[in-house]
């Protein structure tokens, strides 16, 4: 059944844009990401514009955020201070990325630097988790201990502020600048940033693991919205018609995924996911350096 | 209806100074929806040549026809391989390039149509996208406008249906063209064009409307004079899906 969607301008199958909110929603429900980082470049690939992909992808992830926010409020593991603290960084990043996004599109570049923020952070991540989970199966299966957080730099900057549910007492200075620079990748790329936000908040701010997921959806609850009413009221590329049938697929897949994540052991969770973000990487890194099959695109000249 | 407009264009016809051959033209319609299930349409454009006299001898009667989406400005970039992947250099903006042209011909093009007429009339793709002038550090600034009828010929938004106007007894002809689904809103403005040895003899121009209807209509509409009020929808929907889908199956698990 082909679907003319309004703002993006294109006739496309609504049972392909179902089943890929579908799959994006059980992987983001196996492994606890926003699946943003997936969603954009599979809807690139069908043919969507990608000013309205990223778009979208904001709009679609403050469903999917807001559904899993839920959940992780009833089992109380969400850091509502460092959430704002977080979050105000966030804001204040996602404005600038939105004015970086547009800059981009004025000289022709909005394409080039979305494949490459993807090509980087994925390829980092992908490979930190895979050499780190990796040593987890090892550690998991000699029954080692894992080694206690140290104390860094982010111990002693100034303008300290206790955060009780996760047991911290750090600078707001490091929350405030992870938050700024997801929220500028998120406004670029059309992602949560759930998949940079996470490991940063474990390993930089060494928030514990319970907290961190329900805290990182509930800030990108506020970034994604956020972003989401720059990119309409700006750009006006938010399709609400492709983003409902999006997020249809995706709440259900999510559901799915989470039952079959539950199965699993956590390790091997991470490794996969791990692998799955390489492949994603390498694609893209394999479109930047091939000759492509048209040199030449055309697009809509910006009105400045 | 239809008859009725062919009668009205017969009487108009009539009352014009007598010229030796004039276009009677028919549409299967003269506005296309753009609704929830578009996905292209048809578009059978027929009609006849009315005469005083009889046919004129010793050349053949041709017949061309083109339709032209609204024109808008674009920019057309180029890739070239710098620090080791591509990226985009060169750009150059066409002043105006129809969204949609389509031109179908009772023979090839180049035995209907002199290359005079083409210029003065801008019938084929190329003349009728307008391109003043390129930066003066792009030397090739011809490639960028064939790139441009590529790409827009692959996604079959420009055509060029050449032998595929039939004529009958040099007197009816007919013609379909098709929309593709990714096409723009707006007047697609007709043209028929009479020839005789190359020279047009008769023109006739008319408009089929392209409007998103119901739904589309009202959320692009939306998206446009209230971005904020749009945002803010597609917000509350997203927030409501969200809840939606935890409240269920929290209900399905117990």
């Amino acid at each position: 059944m082909q679907i003319y969607l309004p703002i993006a301008e294109v006739s496309v199958n609504a049972f392909l844009l179902l089943g890929l909110g579908g799959l994006v929603g059980l992987l983001s429900g196996m492994f606890g990401v926003g699946g943003g980082f997936l969603m954009t470049p599979l809807l690139f690939f069908i043919g969507i514009p990608p000013a309205v992909a990223v778009a979208t992808g904001a709009n679609q992830i403050v469903a999917s955020s807001f559904s899993g926010v839920l959940a992780h409020f009833r089992r109380r593991t969400v850091d509502l201070r460092m959430g704002t603290v977080l979050l105000i960084g966030g804001l204040i990043g996602a404005a600038a990325g939105v004015a970086v996004f547009n800059y981009l599109r004025s000289i022709g570049q909005v394409d080039l630097m979305v494949r490459l923020c993807y090509v980087v952070f994925l390829g980092i991540i992908g490979t930190l988790m895979f050499v780190e989970s990796l040593a987890a199966l090892r550690r998991s299966s000699s029954g080692a201990k894992p080694k206690r957080k140290k104390h860094g730099l982010v111990h002693k900057m100034p303008f300290k502020m206790r955060f009780r549910v996760s047991g911290l007492y750090i600078s707001v200075i490091p929350p405030l600048l992870v938050g700024l620079s997801v929220g500028v990748l998120a406004a670029i790329m059309g992602v949560g940033g759930g998949f940079i936000m996470v490991p940063a908040m474990i390993y930089i701010l060494g928030m514990p693991t319970k907290v961190v997921i329900g805290t990182s959806l509930f800030q990108i609850i506020f970034v994604a919205a956020f972003t989401t009413m720059l990119h309409a009221t700006t750009n006006y590329t938010v399709d609400v018609v492709l983003a409902v049938l999006l997020l249809v697929g995706g709440v259900v897949g999510a559901q799915i995924g989470t039952n079959i994540g539950l199965r699993m052991k956590a390790e091997q969770l991470r490794v996969l996911l791990a692998l799955l973000v390489m492949i994603v990487c390498g694609k893209l890194a394999l479109e930047l350096l091939l000759e492509p099959s048209e040199l030449y695109s055309v697009a809509p000249p910006v009105n400045q | 209806m239809m008859r009725g407009l062919v009668l009205a264009l017969l009487t108009f016809c009539a009352t014009l100074p007598a010229r030796a051959e004039e276009v009677v033209l028919g549409l299967s319609k003269d506005e296309v929806a753009i609704t929830a299930s578009f996905n292209g349409s048809d578009i059978l454009i027929f009609g006849a040549v009315l005469r005083e006299e009889p046919i004129p001898s010793g050349s053949q009667l041709g017949v061309v026809i083109t339709v032209a989406g609204p024109s808008t400005p674009v920019t057309v970039r180029r890739k070239e391989r710098r620090y080791g992947i591509w990226i985009n250099t060169d750009a150059v903006d066409v002043d105006r390039a129809p969204s949609y042209y389509a031109v179908a011909s009772s023979g090839p093009l180049r035995e209907v149509l002199s290359n005079i007429e083409d210029l003065r009339y801008r019938i084929t793709v190329p003349r009728a996208i307008r391109s003043v002038g390129a930066p003066m550090t792009i030397l090739d600034s011809a490639a960028f406008t064939r790139a441009l009828i590529r790409i827009r010929g692959n996604m079959g938004l420009y055509q060029v249906l050449e032998e595929n106007v039939v004529v009958d007894q040099q007197t009816l002809f007919r013609t379909s063209i098709q929309l593709p689904s990714a096409v723009t809103e707006g007047g697609y403005v007709t043209r028929i064009f009479l020839t005789r040895n190359g020279k047009v003899v008769s023109q006739y121009q008319t408009t089929i409307e392209v409007r998103k209807v119901g739904l589309e209509r009202w959320l692009f509409a939306l998206s446009r004079n209230q971005p904020l009020l749009y945002g803010l929808m597609s917000i509350a929907i997203a927030i409501a899906a969200g809840w939606g889908a935890s409240a269920g199956f929290a209900l399905l698990r117990r």
